[in-house]
């Protein structure tokens, strides 16, 4: 899809795992992870309860209206509104800060001056998570479906879509190389 | 119906790997319906890679590469798959955790 292809996770035979990217590449992922901390952000917490603020218990308690968000947190019980929402109260902060965190943490590992940037347990679980918030929110925005190599097949080659897509693509491929190093 | 299952102790960030070996766990103090389990539902969705799914299966619950390819495989292609089974906290537990790995999980009694 355009992609360089320079970028990739690779495992030392020490276990270490490391990013490398292009030059051209690491503003792409930092913008992008700007963008994702920003969306799972926890909102702010009321000031009336600083209780509930301190152990982390929302308001919330319906499924986010923005499909990317409620796909993000979705409900827990299929068949059980008042369940739902009482899960999320309880939860969808902690989980939300949890986002939050892995963003920030992965967002920091690009200040190393690359290209190759060496990663600890903690920024590869942090990568990890982020990378698949990121398609999950590219996915979901671009209602992407099993075969959705023949979706940008099918395309214009105009259309706006097709630079989302390549993101999407180029996700999944770092995504599933960052998998393999797990294994 | 009564409160049972709050709070969610486990932190998010640290989910502990339990490995049970089968989907059964031991039996939780506080449980209403003992004779009636919880599980955990995966469902199956176009975005999550099948290699990342099975990493998670094995990374949160411990399971063994065979059985983790198994269950995915089983989410793939059946659009859901039980997971794991146990108390009602236990399970809101899992739900938490697979929410935060970014897969669809909901729990239900497995009736």
């Amino acid at each position: 899809m355009g992609w360089m292809g320079a970028s990739a996770f690779r495992r030392a035979r020490d276990g270490s795992v490391s990013l490398v990217l292009h030059p051209d590449e690491a503003p792409v992922l930092r913008g992008l992870l700007e963008q994702l901390a920003e969306l799972v952000a926890p909102p702010e917490p009321a000031d009336d309860d600083p209780l509930a603020a301190l152990v982390g218990i929302g308001t919330t308690t319906s499924a986010p209206e923005d499909p990317v968000l409620a796909r993000l947190f979705p409900d827990a019980y299929a068949e059980d509104e008042l369940a739902s929402a009482e899960f999320r109260r309880y939860t969808e902060t902690s989980l939300r800060e949890r986002k939050w965190a892995d963003a920030t943490t992965a967002l920091a590992t690009l200040d190393a001056p690359g290209p190759t940037y060496p990663l600890d347990d903690e920024q590869v679980n942090a990568w990890l998570g982020s990378l698949n918030d990121l398609r999950l929110a590219l996915g979901t925005r671009l209602d992407v479906q099993e075969d959705w190599v023949s979706q940008i097949a099918d395309l214009p080659a105009d259309d706006p879509r097709q630079v989302l897509f390549g993101l999407y693509d180029w996700l999944s491929m770092l995504q599933e190389l960052l998998v393999r190093c797990l294994r | 119906m009564p409160d049972c299952r709050l709070p969610l102790a486990a932190p998010l960030a640290s989910a502990p790997v339990e490995a049970p070996a089968e989907l059964e766990r031991p039996e939780s103090t506080g449980q209403l319906l003992p004779d009636v389990p919880w599980v955990t539902i995966v469902w199956n969705d176009p975005v999550n890679l099948m290699s990342y799914v099975a990493y998670v299966f094995r990374a949160y619950f411990g399971y063994p590469q065979k059985k983790a390819e198994q269950l995915m495989l089983a989410v793939h292609h059946e659009g859901r798959a039980a997971v794991s089974a146990g108390s009602r906290e236990e399970m809101e537990r899992d739900v938490v955790a697979m929410h935060g790995y970014g897969l669809w999980a909901t729990l239900q009694q497995d009736r």
